[in-house]
């Protein structure tokens, strides 16, 4: 039960902040990088690494990694924009390139600064 | 309002991928789970915002509680890019390469998949 309780509000809270991040910083032109996805997607690899290196008690793991920083940043959304970025094969590789290898790199150093 | 909509579809999504985890629990070290969640997802999100909701009546707040909320929240990046660290710092090389071109080919191609051109611009 208290687990429910711990994956829905992280997830809750998770989901409104990159809902703002989101409004804020996505530009609803197309052909635009959308800065806000970058971003949330960026900063929640960096502290999901450093949260898992660090070893806290399940609830907190399951509020923070699994219900917030789960729900703050999205797979589905990124490829959405991937497919309509299409048309423009220099954005589309420059938004690719930044997400999947500052993410990846990101992570690790997350990983390591808790370590 | 919007807000509120999208935090409660973000609890809902947050709360699938949690249980998808439980179902699908593995003593496998491949991530699984959050593998499958990511291309259902990345199938769901374009074809839902392109071919369905165009021609619904849904509230502009349900659609973007269920894309941005629900969908949102059910897929994850920050999973997949530290459950990657963690294969390699396990010294799980070849798990790790297929999990990342698992996903990145899996994205792109479900999200096209899933995007339905001829109802759109």
């Amino acid at each position: 039960m208290t687990a429910i309780v711990a994956v829905s509000v992280g997830g809750f809270l998770g989901a409104i902040f990159r809902f703002y991040i989101a409004q804020k910083w996505n530009e609803n032109v197309e052909g635009k990088i959308p800065f806000g996805t970058l971003f949330v997607n960026l900063s929640g690899s960096f502290l999901l690494g450093f949260i898992a290196s660090l070893s806290l008690n399940e609830m907190y793991v399951l509020l923070i990694s699994t219900g917030f920083l789960g729900a703050f940043t999205t797979f589905s959304t990124l490829n959405k924009e991937l497919v309509t970025l299409q048309k423009l094969p220099r954005k589309w590789i420059l938004y690719f390139t930044i997400t999947y290898a500052g993410g990846l790199c990101l992570a690790f150093l997350g990983y390591s600064f808790g370590k | 309002m919007a807000y509120l909509f999208v935090g409660i579809a973000g609890a809902l999504g947050a709360l699938t991928r949690y249980s998808v985890g439980l179902i699908l629990y593995s003593h496998s070290i491949f991530p699984f789970a959050t593998l499958i969640v990511n291309l259902v997802g990345c199938y769901l999100l374009p074809f839902l915002s392109s071919a369905v909701f165009h021609k619904s009546r849904l509230s502009p707040n349900v659609q973007t509680a269920i894309t941005t909320g629900f969908l949102g929240s059910f897929t994850t990046f920050s999973a997949f890019s530290v459950e990657t660290v963690k294969l390699l710092q396990q010294g799980e090389i070849i798990f790790a390469v297929l999990y990342v071109l698992i996903s990145v080919v899996g994205g792109i191609v479900m999200g096209n998949l899933g995007w339905k051109h001829e109802v759109t611009r």
